[in-house]
């Protein structure tokens, strides 16, 4: 074995600079695999991880909330329906809220916006809103007070301790106001987000929206511990609370991300298709070379007493050895790169940066450095590289030894 | 032990409209540690003769036993191993591997053998002293003249201990102080190992130092000399 490995390897650094482009090649795609997927898969990460946020993995519904989004589709939580859904085994968290629309009011300016009714503790420990306060503080338990988004805040020209005006459908048809102190003010980067988001504490809003139904909600999101099964997942647990009940994961949900995701994807996969065909062929053609002007050589091991399997790992070596060099070098030129990309991603301005909003997402260019990708670039240059070395493992066991010999 | 009987030989080419007779029935027996040049005009079948006894080429017709064991029997891999331990190469154009140095391409040998590092190592040492490219173990053949090359692939011919030593024109591409000295040291081998040695040869001064001479022409035997004090 020592000295197939020898035989292969001074076999490639005969033809120095022949060795040298094809792994070079196969380098540089690597490096602009790795560069692209990195991009992709992070920005994937993101929408999903901002999707997930938002939404929760899951989430309880009224059957046909889904449909209406009317607060009359609400329902009663109770400890009872919290231990039936914690029944499911990879449930992790489980949170409920009264989400509804309202309209506000202050000065000479009114305008409808969502209010979120939250349980401020755990709301806050899922989606650190608090991160995102410029001003006053966020809610407590039982407040009283209203968070408002900064664009709101900016279009009421109201500040904290100022008082709002909320108008709104309660339960049933009967009609919610009241006046609530700002106690804080939150930056979204997005500006739907900004100028369209409210938060009360979950008390304050049953009491104003369903003063006679205590303990009405009209979502509880659920985060899972693992994301693999969702649609099993939200089965299981609908079959659990019964068909009283919608459960909905967040790819029905926010179905447009999953779409954009998936379509992206495609494009990427592509644009690496067509990369790695021309690397391919670039491998093809320096191991057909370099097997096509050592038949003589071949022919003359064999004739000496040497087994065409072990030529044919010789030239296998050969190959796995252009591919490991490449990949080998792509990975580890891309990773501090990708790394210090990683840590600060590139902002994104124009068009990019408007679909991105579009789907709630932080307009910026985040890289991943999951595992993955670089396994997935690196077994797939190995997997072609090997697929070219067939055709010389094949001429190795089929040539003629005194034909190959007289070449 | 390392005798070849060849009887009946034929080796018909007839990819061409006129059938080529290359080897045309030859019946010979040749012993263990004869020195025996084959010799004829070119053309003659030389070339395609010593292929056949060397297993490199399948003959059309007849047989060729080595101690009873008829090589056209082998079964492929069979007779890669059999050519590795019972035959050793010279060829006209040295055809040792580039990328190994002298000392590896003789050890070479004994690994497709199975013989360990040390072994293996000492033993080509050994014979590449024998052979006088002693001092030059570590030199790759592009860095050696043709007659030390030669000497190489002597020395890798002997390093599976074969029955015998096939070499079509060893001498052709030396020039004549190399032949000379080549051949010196292949009658040495001769001597000292009693390994057979058959090769083919156009050159006078090669016939000369042979102990035997069979002359081919168009693929037959017209005549089969020993000299005196051979066996
Ligand atoms: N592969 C082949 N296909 C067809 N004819 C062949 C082939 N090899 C050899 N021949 C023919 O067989 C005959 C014998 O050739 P061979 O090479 O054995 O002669 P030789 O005695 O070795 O000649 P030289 O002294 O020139 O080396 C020649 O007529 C040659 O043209
Ligand atoms: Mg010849």
């Amino acid at each position: 074995m020592e000295t197939l490995f020898k035989i292969a390897w001074r076999g490639l650094w005969r033809n120095k600079r022949r060795t040298l482009i094809t792994t070079t090649s196969v380098f540089l795609a690597v490096f602009l695999a790795l560069f692209m997927r990195s991009i992709q898969i992070g920005s994937y990460e993101l929408m999903i991880d901002s999707a997930v946020t938002e939404a929760g993995h899951l989430q309880v519904h009224d059957s046909g909330f889904w449909e209406s989004k009317s607060i009359n589709d609400s329902f009663i939580y109770s400890e009872s329906l919290k231990n039936k859904i914690e029944g499911a085994e990879n449930v992790k968290t489980v949170i409920p809220k009264l989400e509804t629309f309202a309209l506000g009011s202050y000065g000479e300016m009114t305008k409808g916006f969502m209010l979120q009714g939250i349980i401020p503790e755990l709301e806050d420990l899922r989606k650190n809103i608090s991160d995102k306060l410029v001003e006053g503080r966020f809610l407590n338990t039982n407040d009283d007070g209203i968070v408002l988004a900064e664009g709101l805040a900016k279009f009421f020209k109201i500040g904290v301790n100022d008082t709002i005006v909320l108008i709104g459908q309660g339960y049933q048809g009967i009609s919610a106001v009241g006046i609530f102190p700002v106690v804080g003010i939150i930056k979204y980067p997005i500006p739907k987000l900004n100028n369209f988001i409210t938060y009360m504490s979950l008390s304050k809003v049953q009491e104003v929206f369903a003063p006679y139904h205590p303990g009405l909600v009209s979502t509880i999101v659920i985060d899972l511990k693992s994301d693999k099964n969702l649609k099993t997942e939200a089965k299981e647990i609908n079959s659990l609370l019964g068909s009283k009940y919608e459960v909905i994961p967040w790819t029905i949900m926010l179905a447009e991300v999953v779409q954009q995701i998936e379509g992206d994807n495609v494009g990427g996969l592509i644009m690496l298709a067509i990369l790695y065909l021309i690397v391919t062929f670039g491998i093809f053609g320096t191991i057909l070379m370099m097997t096509m002007e050592r038949r003589k050589e071949f022919a003359v091991m064999v004739a000496v007493g040497m087994h065409r399997g072990k030529l044919a790992i010789v030239v296998c070596i050969e190959t796995l050895m252009i591919g490991l060099m490449g990949v080998v070098s792509g990975i580890l030129a891309s990773l501090p790169l990708l790394q210090y990309l990683y840590r600060n991603p590139i902002p994104l301005k124009g068009e990019a940066a408007k679909m991105m909003l579009e789907f709630n997402i932080e307009p910026i260019m985040p890289f991943s450095l999951e595992l993955f990708i670089f396994s997935n670039q690196g077994v797939t240059i190995l997997i072609l590289a090997f697929i070219t070395a067939l055709y010389p493992i094949i001429y190795v066991n089929r040539f003629k030894i005194l034909k190959a010999m007289r070449s | 032990m390392g005798v070849i009987k060849i009887s009946n030989l034929y080796k018909i080419y007839d990819e061409s409209k006129i059938p080529v007779k290359a080897v045309n029935g030859i019946d010979l027996t040749i012993c263990q540690g004869e020195f025996t040049a084959i010799v004829g005009p070119s053309g003659s079948g030389k070339t395609t003769f010593l292929n056949m006894v060397g297993g490199l080429d399948k003959p059309t017709k007849g047989e060729i036993k080595i101690d009873n064991i008829d090589i056209g029997d082998l079964p492929p891999r069979k007779l890669i191993d059999y050519r590795l331990n019972n035959i050793g190469f010279v060829f006209q154009a040295y055809n040792l591997i580039p990328v190994l140095t002298a000392l590896e391409n003789v050890a070479f040998i004994m690994q497709l053998q199975r013989k360990g590092k040390k072994e293996r190592n000492k033993i080509a040492r050994e014979l590449l002293e024998t052979v006088g490219i002693g001092d030059k173990l570590d030199r790759r053949p592009g860095d050696l003249s043709g007659g030390q090359q030669q000497r190489v692939s002597v020395a890798r011919a002997l390093a599976s201990k074969p029955k015998f030593i096939l070499a079509d024109e060893p001498t052709a591409n030396l020039d004549s102080k190399s032949t000379n000295e080549l051949l010196d040291l292949m009658l040495k081998m001769n001597k000292e190992l009693d390994t057979t040695f058959i090769f083919s040869t156009h050159d006078q001064r090669v016939m000369d130092k042979a102990r035997r001479i069979i002359t081919i022409d168009d693929g037959k035997v017209t005549s089969d000399v020993r000299k005196n004090g051979s066996k």
